[in-house]
């Protein structure tokens, strides 16, 4: 069981190619992590995963499972359980939380069978408890007029509530303080299961510190340049993205 | 839990069920069972026959064919309106049909075939849930009209124009084509002429109705014209909400609603006016509706357009009295193939009145929304405030929405303020609802949803939950 990336080449619809050969495999029950400088695509990767349809995928695949999701739609991937936590999440204007969630696991749902109220607040509640959310969350547009701390608590919130297999975090720290770290970091172990792949996406070594990751991977110039344990985050902290320019080019 | 809380819970189940629904509902039709039709094409003996099966007063004929001469005399507004309007021939439309049975106090009288019309559109059931009258015109006449008894003990009228003419004349007749008067635009002339069916309401002094009253209004037969006038007069203090539903089969040819509706609020009264329309693609929908709101009255046009192939509506208000106050919220979705040209005219003609107007439309493929709105204040008033709102809400590149205000503001004794807005369904904003697992007709009909949510707190629930599963329809119809 595992997400695996492999040979993944896409471009830019004028034909620039950012993914230039990912392989990548995080099997259920690990945590990885992608470090790596601006424009290195790494948000290009988890895009790419999710099917966004701005980028052309030409080479290579993307297996769930063992399963080619390659050809799917956004939204069939995601039934398929891929997760992916926005960095900058868009605002659904008059659509409150509570009814966007609801609409998704619904989506998910058999034909014919609905979801259950009570036990969907009862859920709901426990999530945004731990994500120490105030229960007028629920009443809010999504995102809307959201602060950056919230708009992340909000997307881990989904995450939980969706339950996916592998869930892809895009820059889930940035503009976060410590403190709304820390709450997200909590929600995120949560969600740490035998069943369950994660791959973190992080500029900083400081979400590691929260989230304990089983495998780094530096990833330059559309390829993964690098891989190790912790320690490499640690690394990488130390003596910057420049001690990997060698590699890199050669 | 509150009653919009409700009425949003409900969105989810219903944006399900959209999937699955049979978007033929109002798509069905039944053979023409006529025994009165006034045949094909506009004429004085077309008034005539009309005059004749109605068994009019010599006033209405009168009035009738006056009517047509100012309909015959005036061009096509095509000098400010869209050129659509050349492509509806007059003289291929029937304007009359009827099976000449008077309108049943019960469902069970109704003809078998009208009463399932009814049926599978709801209606009885929706009386028995939540209305305290209803009437049901199939084609140029009512086929159903009741009200609950408590209502006619307190005085309140509920009867279609035909009866109120003849009936309650010394009501009918003062206020009959005073609001609108008949050369107020060519298709008010239209309605003047060859109209039949809609409803006359009178709400006595100081009666407060707690349910709404319900007018449907459905096409059956092809190349027809329905032209029903309504008109509500509610007396001083009291309080009324009328719904109105339309629809029609798909035809081969263009059917034409033209409806004309009068208001009268007298001092204190209030009035609320819900419409929710989805006429098939093929419907000329020209309507002309104005309120006439007194000293401290309010009348509310609360307006939803779906549907049909071009929609001509600008709901008004008159402000007559000091105080009164005058709204329109409308909402209105054009999908490819139509023109929802709508908008509000608000007319102050007190001081201290007060007037509101909310729109929003939604364009989607090749659908388009026009407003055209109208604020007058003139300069010998004071303390006149108006607030217009204008948002569209495109869906793809090839949709098109305009907007006309015209506010004119005499004088510096008032207050008024416009803001307009229009707004895409970005792509970024599907993906993140795709990745989330809806499908892209669940995540537009989401984003719809969202874009109207606080003006469709102002419908009736009952109503609230059809209009969304009908935008639930015609999103899923429009993608993929």
């Amino acid at each position: 069981m595992s997400l695996q990336i492999n040979n993944l080449h896409a471009t830019l619809e004028n034909g620039t190619e950012i993914l230039k050969g990912v392989n990548l495999e995080i099997p259920a029950g690990e945590i990885h992590a992608i470090m790596g400088p601006n424009g290195s695509g790494k948000s290009t990767l988890s895009k790419v995963i999710a099917g966004h349809e701005s980028y052309v995928p030409t080479a290579g695949h993307v297996l769930l499972d063992g399963i080619d999701i390659s050809e799917m739609s956004i939204d069939e991937r995601s039934r398929a359980g891929i997760f992916l936590a926005f960095q900058y999440p868009n605002e659904v204007p008059g659509v409150s939380n509570a009814n966007f969630i609801r609409a998704a696991l619904q989506a998910r749902l058999p034909k014919g069978e609905e979801i259950d109220a009570v036990a969907y607040y009862k859920s709901l509640y426990e999530k945004m408890d731990l994500l120490e959310m105030d229960r007028k969350f629920t009443g809010r547009a999504v995102n809307e007029g959201f602060s950056g701390g919230e708009k992340k608590r909000n997307e881990i919130l989904q995450m939980m509530m969706l339950s996916p297999k592998y869930c892809i975090l895009d820059e889930t720290d940035s503009g976060l303080d410590i403190d709304a770290l820390k709450i997200v970091a909590k929600g995120v172990n949560a969600m740490r299961s035998p069943e369950r792949g994660m791959l973190l996406i992080t500029h900083y070594q400081r979400l590691l510190d929260y989230i304990k990751p089983d495998h780094v991977h530096v990833m330059a110039e559309g390829r993964i340049v690098k891989s190790g344990g912790p320690e490499l985050a640690l690394e990488l902290e130390e003596k910057g993205y420049d001690f990997l320019k060698e590699p890199a080019l050669a | 839990m509150s009653y919009q809380e409700t009425a949003t819970a409900i969105l989810d189940e219903e944006t399900h069920d959209a999937i699955n629904i049979d978007r033929t509902k109002g798509d069905f039709t039944f053979p023409e069972r006529n025994k009165f039709d006034a045949g094909w094409g506009l004429s004085s003996k077309t008034v005539d026959y009309i005059c004749d099966v109605k068994k009019d007063p010599d006033w209405v004929r009168e009035f009738r064919h006056k009517a047509l001469a100012v309909f015959e005399s005036k061009p096509m507004p095509t000098n400010w309106a869209t050129e659509d309007l050349n492509n509806i021939h007059f003289d291929k439309i029937r304007y009359y049909l009827s099976d000449g049975e008077k309108p049943k106090r019960t469902w069970d009288e109704v003809p078998a075939e009208i009463l399932e019309t009814f049926e599978r559109l709801g209606i009885p059931e929706q009386e028995r849930a939540f209305l305290a009258g209803v009437e049901a015109q199939y084609d140029s006449e009512a086929a159903y009209s009741n009200m609950k008894e408590e209502l006619t003990k307190q005085g309140v009228i509920f009867v279609t124009s035909a009866e109120g003419l003849k009936e309650h004349e010394e009501i009918f007749r003062p206020w009959f084509g005073k609001v609108i008067p008949t050369g107020d635009n060519k298709f008010s002339a239209l309605n003047s002429a060859v109209f039949s069916g809609g409803s006359f309401i009178y709400i006595p002094k100081g009666v407060k109705l707690k349910q709404p009253l319900q007018a449907y209004f459905r096409i059956n037969s092809e190349s027809f014209g329905q032209f029903e006038r309504t008109l509500i007069i509610a007396d001083e203090g009291s309080e009324v909400m009328y719904m109105e539903g339309c629809t029609a089969p798909k035809f081969e040819t263009a059917t034409l609603h033209s409806a004309v509706v009068e208001l009268v609020a007298l001092k204190g009264a209030k009035i609320q006016y819900v419409t929710v329309q989805n006429w098939s693609s093929n419907v000329f929908n020209l309507v002309t509706k104005r309120g006439l709101a007194m000293e401290d009255a309010e009348v509310r046009w609360i307006d939803c357009n779906i549907g049909s192939r071009l929609t001509m509506k600008y709901p008004g208000v008159i402000m007559k009295g000091e105080r009164a106050r005058g709204e329109v919220i409308s909402i209105a979705l054009a999908n490819t193939g139509q023109h929802q040209d709508t908008g509000a005219k608000m007319i102050h003609a007190a001081n201290n009145t007060t007037s509101n107007v909310v729109s929003k439309s939604i364009s989607v493929g090749k659908g388009r929304s026009t407003y055209r709105g109208q604020v007058h204040i003139p300069k010998h008033l004071k303390g006149c405030k108006n607030n217009t709102e204008c948002d569209a809400l495109l869906i793809n590149s090839n949709s098109r929405t305009d907007t006309y205000p015209a506010i004119t503001v005499k004088g510096n004794r008032h207050a008024t303020q416009h803001e307009a807005s229009v707004s895409q369904v970005s792509e970024e904003m599907l993906f993140y609802m795709q990745q989330r697992g809806l499908n892209e007709g669940q995540a537009m009909s989401l984003a719809v949803n969202g874009f109207i949510n606080d003006l469709v707190r102002e419908f009736p629930m009952e109503y609230s939950v059809e209009l969304k599963r009908l935008i639930d329809l015609e999103m899923e119809g429009s993608v993929g």
